[in-house]
């Protein structure tokens, strides 16, 4: 897929300092990092492509393939894990059909693990396209995932 | 403007915010308020305040610290008291607006506290709420009673005068100024805040670079996340002030892309304190010259690190490099380098702004002022709190955070994250301080502090940090990434019940290995929660490897399920979800029965039950 970006570059100096940010506006345009994607920012960047595929898979926020139509996030980080977040992430995983790192074949669903989002006074969370959701159990969060269906 | 009129000007926006001369009402909207529903709660008071009559100024605060009870909203208005909701539904929203602006009525059953004057109708005042007694407010000072997003809140209290101040003396009375408070590192070393600065400052090299690290990566923590979003201010002040001193013209804040809110709130305080000439290019008509930039991470824990979090903000992966030279002598592409951390640099305006003998007066000898700590696990009021240094873990756990849920027993209190350790129950009473902590094979760290009660198992938590040390792990240095992967698998092997008897020295022989080994702080403080565990819960340690039990019930292969007959109601919804095809039963005929020959230890059955009818014994 040739995704243009020259939208992207224009609003940069094309510094090496500048790779991080570029790749963050690219997954928030594209969705995920495509390989066309490092070709041309290697390129405009003046460094090698091993260079920004070093740095694409080094960072957990960067993805490398097409990511679900709604991202679920399970926290688990010490809060959540105390009270429970595996449990949590059992249920969704059993709900969605994926483990964590998957992404549901119909692409409607993109399941993560996150070691904390810092709500750890309302764990265990589980953030759905952003949103926040506190005080889960397996049964909650099953909810949660159905109201979106 | 001089800065005397920017305070005049300030003050009336804080006047206008105090006495509106109408019902005010204001809803804590931080990322935790929003996760317990405080946007539903702010939709509902929008919506229904003009239904209901009433001419309200509805503004969001940030985060007062008081998780446990959110979503959070202040009710006053002419003639009437400040009084404190929690616990809020949006559905609750017309009766508490009625009854309190229409009937004169408190509802003391939904009130938490006063936040103004004396107590009414039973309801404490703020400083006296359970959840405050004891707490010193210094880096929380503004943290849910501003507007956030107001530069003008945060001067009318206080703000920026410490920069004032600072901009009025020599840059080295200022790095004296803070060397006198004996501020150290709030982001887990403890390195005296004032001779970092002086290292820098004294580095030669005409561009030097001011670094806020608010990568709060600790699982456990949110601290920093609570300030950048309630008071941007504070830290965007403390940065000028650090700057000034060491003499840099740039500064960075390195701040996590988990955390949305705070990016927003922080563009924000940027732009603001620009445009009031706080910053930019004459800073308040001073001459000095800074300018903030944000960068967001990617996602890697190990860039909390100071020599991995100038690689990632150059661009490149982030791993650290051995030092000599400190970021101090060759930080960001090359040059002089000053890092510190969110809450330090929040420390720093009031140190200025109220002199460093009134922040010394707080804390300890050599633990001087406050820490502020997230409080989560198995504690009745999560949050976020700032007690005194010195204040004992026993009046932390059960004072402020009332004690453990349903009367359970703790076990222990867990500090500094993956990189601190476990503290057992024994040990409440220690001191809260740099020194006991390390002492106690813990560290202070950033401040997460989470509780676990008798249902934690101590080899299942030294497993949790070393699968999440191990995945974070560089894999730059040998100790780190060999080492924190075979502690992995041998804690994986205890807690499914093919311990071996030589596996606790054998654990303890890798971990002193990888501590002293490793490059960085991250494999240098990773073994600490398995060292700390094994020093004070050998025996949770050796029933899994001889008895083959975990007795808090936690490890899955060491358990096992059974159905508790009473509690049954024959719903079939186990049988349903059982993926080994094991548990037998009619709906509604009799109690269900788990066959335990078939039985893979998945767990299923015990989150599917709806009536907590599956135990595990």
């Amino acid at each position: 897929m040739e995704e243009n970006l020259d939208g992207i570059f224009s609003q940069y100096a094309g510094e090496r300092g500048e790779l991080i940010p570029i790749l963050q506006d690219v997954q928030r345009a594209v969705g995920y990092v495509p390989g066309a994607a490092m070709t041309q920012t290697a390129r405009f960047l003046r460094i090698p492509e091993s260079a920004v595929y070093g740095v694409v898979t080094f960072y957990a926020q960067f993805h490398l393939t097409r990511q679900g139509e709604h991202g679920v996030k399970v926290c688990q980080g010490t809060a959540c894990h105390v009270r429970g977040g595996r449990r949590i992430l059992r249920a969704v995983e059993k709900k969605l059909g994926i483990r964590s790192g998957e992404t549901s074949e119909d692409y409607r669903f993109s399941l993560e693990r996150v070691a904390c989002f810092g709500s750890c006074a309302l764990a265990p969370v589980m953030v759905v396209d952003g949103k926040v959701h506190g005080r889960m159990t397996p049964q909650k969060a099953v909810r949660v995932l159905e109201a979106l269906e | 403007m001089r800065f005397e009129q920017i305070q005049q000007k300030a003050a009336s926006a804080w006047s206008e915010f105090t006495d509106p001369g109408r019902p005010r009402i204001l809803v804590g909207t931080g990322t935790c308020g929003r996760a317990a529903g405080a946007g539903e709660v702010l939709q509902a008071i929008r919506s229904h305040a003009p239904q209901a009559g009433l001419e309200a100024r509805v503004y969001e605060v940030g985060c007062l610290g008081l998780c446990y009870a959110e979503p959070l909203v202040e009710l006053s208005g002419p003639g009437l008291p400040r009084v404190l909701y929690g616990g809020l539904a949006p559905e609750d929203v017309p009766g508490l607006l009625r009854d309190y602006y229409e009937h004169g009525d408190l509802r003391p059953d939904l009130a938490l506290a006063v936040m103004e004057g004396d107590s009414l109708e039973g309801i404490p005042t703020f400083k006296d709420h359970p959840m405050m007694a004891g707490q010193v407010r210094i880096v929380l000072r503004n943290c849910g009673l501003i507007d956030p997003g107001n530069i003008d809140h945060y001067i009318a209290r206080g703000g920026y005068a410490g920069l004032a101040r600072a901009l009025a003396m020599a840059p080295q009375q200022v790095i004296e100024e803070v060397k006198r408070s004996g501020l150290r590192g709030r982001g887990g070393a403890g390195f005296p805040t004032g001779r970092k600065w002086e290292f820098c400052r004294n580095s030669p090299g005409d561009r030097k670079y001011l670094i806020c690290n608010a990568d709060e990566g600790d699982p456990g923590a949110f601290m920093d996340r609570a300030v950048l979003e309630s008071d941007p201010h504070s830290v965007i002040e403390g940065m000028a002030i650090a700057a000034y001193a060491i003499g840099a013209g740039e500064g960075y804040v390195y701040v996590r892309a988990e955390y949305p809110l705070a990016v927003q709130r922080l563009q924000e305080a940027v732009r603001k304190a620009n445009e009031y000439g706080l910053t930019g290019d004459d800073a308040l008509g001073s001459g000095f010259r800074f300018h903030v930039r944000l960068k967001q991470g990617a996602g890697a824990f190990v860039c909390g690190e100071e020599t991995a979090l100038l690689a990632s903000l150059e661009g490149k992966r982030g791993m650290p490099r051995p030092r000599p030279p400190f970021p101090a002598q060759k930080g960001l592409y090359g040059r002089p380098t000053n890092i510190n951390n969110v809450e330090t640099l929040a420390n720093v305006p009031v140190i200025l702004s109220r002199g460093s003998g009134w922040f010394a007066a707080h804390g300890t000898e050599a633990s001087r002022g406050t820490k502020t700590f997230a409080l989560a696990g198995k504690i009745v009021r999560t949050g976020l709190i700032e007690v005194p240094l010195g204040i004992s873990l026993q009046k932390i756990v059960f004072g402020i955070g009332g004690g453990i849920p349903e009367e359970k027993r703790i076990k222990a209190v867990q500090t500094g994250g993956p990189s601190g350790g476990c503290i057992p129950a024994e040990l409440l009473r220690m001191p809260v301080d740099y020194e006991r902590l390390t002492e106690a094979g813990s560290i202070m760290g950033s401040g997460g502090m989470v509780v676990m009660d008798e249902d934690t198992c101590m080899v299942d938590i030294a497993r949790y940090f070393v699968e999440f040390t191990q995945s974070e792990s560089c894999g730059k240095c040998a100790p780190c990434r060999l080492g924190t992967k075979h502690m992995f698998g041998i804690l994986t092997r205890i807690s499914s019940g093919e311990g071996r008897p030589q596996d606790i020295e054998l654990l303890e022989e890798i971990a002193e290995a990888v501590k002293l080994g490793s490059l960085c702080g991250l494999g240098q403080t990773a073994p600490n929660p398995v060292l700390t565990t094994i020093r004070y819960f050998r025996e949770e340690y050796e029933t899994h490897i001889h008895d083959k039990k975990c007795l808090s019930g936690v490890c899955k292969q060491l358990v096992t399920f059974q159905v508790n007959e009473q509690k049954c109601k024959m719903c079939n919804v186990c049988k349903e979800n059982c993926p080994a095809n094991t548990i037998e039963g009619e709906r509604k005929k009799t109690p269900y029965k788990i066959v335990q020959s078939g039985c893979t230890k998945c767990g299923i059955c015990f989150d599917a039950c709806p009536f907590g009818a599956i135990e595990v014994v």
